[in-house]
């Protein structure tokens, strides 16, 4: 089962530190990959925020494709960051990482935010589609203020090979994800966390109904929902899909996940809409075990479970610093000086929201339909 | 042709006991001549008979054998293909002394035979194929192990529910938001279509008249004991022919799909009854085909139109009613099933779900096609050659018709790709328990995409000891003659069957049914929501047929 480590903070931190508090899961992980999305960005891409930022792996041969595709389409660099690497035994070095801000081309310069958004989306896509043969190149992430690492192999060890420690590297929100490979090959694109125009989520545990979920997502006629490499990109798109595509506010993700029963919705004041909702998003129930971690475009960070809570989580901090982790020890390595009492173990009608900024904690009561 | 034997008849043109379906073995020693079998017999296959034979006798203290020629009286079996001896075993279950009973006869010739008079042979039952189908093929291999905790059947919440009605796609929901919080935008005008939240196995469609007054209210009382008290949703459609009129006007109607099929039969009352209706129906399902006798209407033999069926449905006694194989007022599938919809739609103020059943077809992705784009079509029933009738031609039934596994598969996955998969629930029918395996026969179509089931053969003979089976025995279900009491009208015959007894087996049937559900979803990790086209579930050991069904090959 994977280990997660998210930190929400008010000041910039550096990736190393969710990574030293999966460290102390590590129990539970078997270092076969490490994901880490990195939002609210720090130290060079500071300057740059209004500028999207795409994250890759490539062969030489998938920067020529990457370079090419991106001068084709208008795209000018502004700014590449590349990692210092290390030798680590166990790792095998792929020939180019990469994270580039690029300004807009001049057509889209002007454009709305959600055609930008859906620019960079369909960027990302085109260039997956054709890096993806030969695994010549991956892009993960192509936003604003938002940056992604994955690579394949214990998460310290990959933290020692990217050179994560030398300061260069910081932002508000980190999410980390040490991968416990179990039914899938060891896949870049089946790396948590995921993200899609500014949502973003890691989870562990399988996802036992992620067949229809997919057939439904991959059914939405949106480009965006594929992929799939790993069941758990799906939490990632339900979440935009309920959010950015449905305008629905984001407490509504827990009950489109989880569903109440209908003596549970009745209830709810909103319970006309609920029982609305049940039907018409009854293919995008989960049924666990899952604990999901994510944030949305705007900083807010997020902890919920499946039904059943078969996956424990743990939120804890203090204010302007909180830690969302599967396990205690990890927020005891992420934010050691806080009152322990204090924590929360959301049960299954919670969801822990953390406000951007860390501003606070609030724990939504599913059952009420409120905080 | 000259008799072999000059001016003395022979046999020649009678048929011999070989080319029969069963042949009745009758123990002369154990049998004691009290006549309940060949008063029971339904179709009249044994007689009792005279004859004069060769017997040896012992009587006194020391064996002192003498053989004498005496008249005996028998049992026999006849040799008139009209009075053949359909296997059923009435006769074995009234004998005290175990003296008789029918035997399968694989090598008989009965078809070569059952045209006399040409009238082509009809009868009620199923397909009569004893093969192991494709549902009883499809395994379920994606078991959490370790990777993920497996569910506990008697311990956690399981929900087995499933909706029927047609479900707004989530773009169109009228939502509103105020201060966080979502309500219905009621100014929006927005037809919210009716949903019902039903177990997903369902009685299929057995009218009144097809089946006898005791088993037809024994199933009724079972479906509201099951909703009153036990709280498992489990709805039962009517089949043609209307429904008691009393029943239209009870609270309980609401756990009745109302069939409205090419005859018509029973609308009259059931108009009748709509101003006093108290309660909704579960829907109405708008028959335009059957399973087992895809092309045909239905058909009540004359002998079963007795007094109480003339009267439901509107018709004199003992006359034949066929309804036609279409609706006659209707001609294209745009016009006839929108049309009807809407009508039905607006009789009950748009309140109630309207879904068409039809065969299994290779045109079944024509007709969902066409519901896709109809926002008032609630649903789409397939029923698949498997499924049963009371009445058809045995040439309909054996041949005619698709095998349900794939079709309700194909027309799943076109949803899929039109995204409409949740939006216009499938029930599948047609062989669902055939050997028995109702639970994973239900399971395995829902991991097929449907979201429930329809049985009708099955709960005839889980709940009322139906003897048919797939070696055509018995499925005199035609004839009004039924052993059971099941589908006939003959006072005589139906009061065998006790209503109570058969509502005590649809409970239980359906409980346990429940449970064999959690059983096989708890393993896969499934609780919370039907997991209806989790195909990654299904493994089968074929692989033509896997890859057919976009399933796993497992051997």
């Amino acid at each position: 089962m994977c280990r997660l480590a998210a930190i929400t903070s008010n000041e910039y931190i550096s990736p190393m530190e969710p990574i030293m508090a999966l460290e102390t899961m590590k129990e539970g992980h078997d270092g076969s990959g490490l994901g880490l999305t990195l939002k609210n960005l720090g130290g060079a891409f500071e300057k740059l925020k209004k500028y999207p930022i795409m994250s890759g792996i490539c062969s030489m041969a998938g920067k020529k494709m990457l370079d090419d595709f991106m001068k084709k389409e208008g795209f000018t660099l502004k700014h590449e960051w590349k990692p210092k690497l290390k030798q680590v035994k166990g790792i095998v070095p792929h020939d180019y990482y990469f994270a580039r801000a690029y300004d807009y081309p001049a057509a889209f310069r002007n454009k709305s935010h959600q055609e930008k958004e859906d620019l960079l989306m369909n960027t990302r896509l085109s260039l997956r589609k054709i890096g993806e043969p030969g695994e010549a190149l991956f892009v993960f992430s192509f936003y604003p203020d938002v940056l992604t690492l994955k690579e394949v192999g214990d998460p310290l060890q990959v933290a020692d090979f990217f050179g994560l420690d030398d300061d260069r590297l910081k932002a508000k929100i980190i999410l980390a994800q040490g991968r416990q490979n179990t039914n899938y090959a060891i896949y870049l694109y089946a790396c948590h966390p995921f993200f899609i125009q500014g949502f973003c989520s890691m989870t562990n545990g399988e996802n036992t109904a992620f067949v229809p979920i997919r057939e439904f997502l991959s059914s939405r006629g949106f480009p965006g929902y594929m992929g799939y490499n790993s069941d758990s990109e799906v939490f990632t798109h339900i979440l935009h899909y309920a959010v950015r595509q449905l305008h629905l506010p984001l407490p509504y993700y827990k009950d489109i996940i989880t569903p109440l029963k209908s003596t549970e919705i009745d209830m709810r004041t909103d319970r006309e809409a609920l029982r609305l909702m049940k039907q018409s998003l009854r293919s995008l129930c989960i049924d666990g075990p899952n604990v999901i971690i994510g944030f949305t475009p705007d900083g807010t960070c997020f902890m919920v479970h499946d039904a059943k809570k078969l996956r424990p989580g743990v939120v804890g901090g203090i204010k302007g610093r909180y830690a969302l982790m599967s396990e205690e020890c990890g927020v005891d390595s992420a934010v050691p000086k806080r009152d322990r009492s204090k924590d929360l173990f959301p049960m299954k009608y919670d969801m822990v929201i953390v406000s951007p900024q860390a501003e606070e904690v609030k724990v939504w009561n599913q059952q009420q339909g409120q905080y | 042709m000259e008799p072999a034997a000059g001016s003395i008849l022979d046999h020649n043109h009678h048929l011999s006991l070989r080319e029969f379906p069963y042949i009745i073995r009758w123990r002369d020693d154990r049998c004691k001549r009290c006549g309940r079998c060949t008063a029971v017999c339904p179709v009249k296959a044994i007689a009792p008979s005279v004859k004069v034979q060769r017997i040896v006798r012992s009587e006194g203290p020391l064996p002192a054998p003498t053989a004498v020629r005496a008249t005996t009286h028998v049992v026999e079996q006849v040799t008139d293909i009209e009075r053949y001896c359909t296997g059923c075993g009435a006769c074995s279950l009234v004998c005290p002394n175990e003296a008789i009973e029918p035997e399968l006869n694989p090598q008989n010739k009965f078809l070569h035979y059952k045209n006399k008079g040409g009238d082509a042979y009809k009868r009620g039952g199923r397909r009569n194929d004893p093969s192991v189908s494709t549902l009883d093929r499809l395994k379920f291999t994606r078991i959490s192990m370790l990777t993920d905790p497996a569910l506990d059947a008697g311990r956690h919440e399981f929900r087995i529910r499933s909706l029927l009605g047609r479900i707004l796609p989530p773009e169109e929901m009228p939502l509103t938001l105020d201060n966080g919080v979502l309500g219905i935008d009621k100014k929006s005008g927005k037809f919210v279509p009716p949903v019902r939240e039903i177990f997903p196995i369902m009685i299929g469609s057995m009218s009144i008249g097809a089946l006898s007054p005791p088993m037809w209210e024994g199933l009724a009382m079972g479906i509201s004991y099951l909703n009153e008290v036990e709280g498992l949703p489990v709805v039962m459609a009517s089949g043609e022919g209307g429904m008691p009129p009393r029943l239209l006007r009870s609270k309980y109607l609401k756990y009745f799909i109302i069939q409205i099929a090419s005859g018509y039969f029973g609308w009259d009352e059931i108009i009748r009854a709509l101003p006093d209706m108290v309660e909704d129906p579960a829907a109405i399902e708008i028959k335009y085909g059957q399973g087992a006798k895809p092309g045909d209407g239905g058909l009540l033999m004359a002998q079963k139109v007795l007094k109480l069926i003339a009267k439901i449905r509107g018709v004199p006694q003992f006359v034949d009613l066929a309804s036609p194989p279409t609706h006659q007022t209707k001609y294209s599938i745009e016009e006839a099933v929108a049309k009807m919809i809407q009508s039905m739609s607006m009789a009950w103020g748009f309140r109630v779900p309207v879904y068409p059943k039809i065969s299994g077809s290779k045109t079944a992705k024509a007709v969902l096609n066409n519901l896709a784009r109809n926002p008032f079509a609630a649903g789409l029933c397939i029923d698949g050659e498997d499924g049963g009738t009371g009445a058809a031609y045995n040439v309909s039934m054996d041949k005619m018709g698709h095998p349900i596994a794939s079709n309700l598969r194909e027309c799943y996955l076109d949803l899929v790709k039109q995204g409409k998969q949740n939006e216009l629930p499938l029930i599948a029918a047609g062989g669902v328990g055939k050997k028995g395996n109702l639970a994973a026969n239900a399971a395995a179509l829902i991991m097929l995409g449907a979201s429930a089931v329809a049985v009708g053969k099955y709960i005839m003979q889980a709940a009322a000891d139906c003897f048919g089976d797939e070696y055509n025995r018995c499925n005199l279900c035609n004839t009004g003659k039924c052993p059971r009491g099941i589908t006939t009208q003959d006072p005589k015959l139906y009061r065998r069957l006790d209503s109570d007894k058969v509502a005590e087996r649809v409970v239980e049937v359906f409980k346990a049914a429940d449970v064999e559900l959690r059983k096989i979803f708890a393993p896969m990790g499934r609780s919370t929501e039907l997991p209806i086209g989790m195909s990654d579930g299904l493994s089968i050991d074929d692989k033509a047929m896997a890859e057919r069904l976009g399933i796993s090959y497992a051997c």
